[in-house]
């Protein structure tokens, strides 16, 4: 979930904050297929120290009840996401361009098929 | 193997967050100076509307502050719930009680995780979490503190503990602040199984003998105000409650969701066979509601504030478990520089290392 707010905090705090000597495992963001057909969704967070235990550690958390068929971990800090601040310019584009639904056309009723 | 559309997909493409919190340091300001009493309008416009605030929208920092002590309270709340019924992991009557109750445990712990995960989408970090935890500084729900003195126990927390949390965690599926719904969403999920088992392993013992029968009884007798006590203190006595319900941090009030549990849980009771230790508790026609006597909030306040009776055993069980374990973190972490140190020479697209090369060489096959 940390993705959704602040990629890389979980890296870049556990320098600043932690007490271990080594700090904190890396975060990373767990996508799980929910079946076959399904997209990957992202369900969460979770630290781990590296990619394969990431894995582990989300197959524990996020499918104990047959959750999905398939999971995706990442690093929160390889994320990139978009800002709400920057939400006008960035898709405010495609606000106006209404002749990309299908709705913008009008058909008579009796054509069928369409 | 990840497929490359994937980051297309699921990871919007700027960089601007990074960007713009060097921007006010650096001086190149990118957007628009937006004052504050816009964004305050921005963020009471959402609340509003009852849609969800996101971890990166702006808000105001006491809503922040609010979010991040409930869900690490409540996160905490998790993971010291194991203790008491972990307390009967190894003492359970049957290899399937067994099974259930392992279940049960890791469900709590994973439920913390879910939660703490919440909590760190507004910066928080998990060791700083867990290390308030066992500094005391931050609470968990004070019927941890109660101890497990008999296996009954655990039927009993399951039916009223996580009957309560039911109750309580429902209308948190809509709470404002979005990662903490969809955590409780999940959380809510599995509860069920909670509240249902512990239900069932009374029923069982309310099938046996006159000692088991009167065992659950004494264990209901013990659990009954503790568990009225989880919903909060009384509203006139709750001061955060309103500014939270301003928020839709809360949907209720502690005392509304108190009488729905009271209300849900007189008929189950009864189709246990056990009864309640309040001579007050009766069915209210005109209200359509069941009246009960007030907790002893005394003892409420008193636990909170460190003397329950297991306050001291619970924070340092997590010490414990904390301090212990902090060779496996090292050790973990400096495997994995390790590995990625051995394995950088050959780490390049055009040459994959040992690891990927098997998945490589069967998506090729296919």
């Amino acid at each position: 979930m940390s993705a959704e707010t602040t990629p890389g905090t979980g890296a870049g705090s556990a320098e600043t904050r932690t007490p271990s000597v080594r700090g904190e495992w890396p975060l990373y963001e767990v996508f799980v297929r929910g079946k076959r057909g399904l997209n990957h969704v992202h369900v969460g967070s979770l630290h781990a120290p590296d990619d394969q235990m990431a894995l582990r550690h989300a197959r524990d958390v996020y499918t104990r009840r047959n959750e999905g068929v398939s999971l995706w971990v990442v690093r929160s800090s390889s994320i990139t996401a978009s800002s709400p601040d920057e939400k006008d310019p960035m898709f405010a584009p495609a606000g106006d361009k209404v002749y990309r639904h299908p709705t913008f056309y009008d058909i008579p009723d009796d054509v069928p098929h369409m | 193997m990840v497929d490359p559309n994937a980051q297309s997909s699921a990871v919007q493409n700027l960089k601007q967050r990074t960007a713009r919190k060097g921007a006010s340091k650096g001086g190149v300001v990118m957007t628009t100076q937006i004052n504050e009493s816009e964004l305050e309008a921005q963020f009471a416009a959402t609340i509003g509307a009852k849609d969800r605030i996101e971890p990166r929208d702006w808000m105001p920092e006491k809503y922040r502050k609010t979010v991040v002590r409930q869900v690490a309270q409540h996160a905490h709340s998790e993971i010291i719930g194991m203790q008491p019924e972990g307390n009967w992991i190894s003492r359970a009557p049957s290899l399937r009680r067994k099974a259930i109750l392992l279940a049960k445990v890791q469900d709590e712990a994973g439920h913390g995780l879910y939660l703490y995960s919440a909590a760190e989408t507004l910066g928080a970090s998990r060791d700083e979490l867990t290390e308030k935890l066992i500094a005391g500084k931050q609470k968990y729900s004070s019927i941890f503190n109660y101890p497990t003195l008999a296996y009954t126990d655990v039927g009993t927390i399951g039916w009223l503990v996580d009957g309560a949390a039911i109750v309580n965690q429902v209308p948190l599926c809509r709470t404002s602040f979005g990662p903490y719904g969809r955590a409780m969403i999940r959380v809510c999920k599995e509860e069920s199984f909670h509240q249902r088992q512990g239900y069932e392993l009374l029923m069982t013992m309310m099938r046996g003998t006159d000692e088991q029968r009167a065992s659950v009884q004494e264990s209901v007798n013990r659990f009954w105000w503790p568990a009225l006590m989880m919903f909060g203190p009384p509203d006139d006595d709750s001061p955060n409650t309103e500014q939270s319900m301003e928020w839709g941090i809360k949907t209720h009030t502690n005392d509304e969701l108190r009488q729905k549990f009271v209300d849900m849980s007189v008929p189950q009771a009864e189709a246990l066979g056990v009864t309640f230790p309040d001579e007050g508790l009766k069915w209210n026609e005109e209200r359509g509601h069941y009246d009960f006597s007030t907790p002893d909030w005394d003892e409420f306040w008193s636990v909170v504030k460190g003397n329950g009776p297991c306050n001291d055993q619970r924070v340092a069980h997590r010490k414990r478990a904390w301090d212990e374990g902090a060779w496996v973190r090292d050790a973990a972490l400096a495997f994995a520089e390790n590995s990625a140190v051995d394995s950088a020479p050959t780490d390049s697209p055009e040459t994959p290392t040992a690891d990927t090369a098997d998945t490589t060489a069967e998506e090729a096959a296919k």
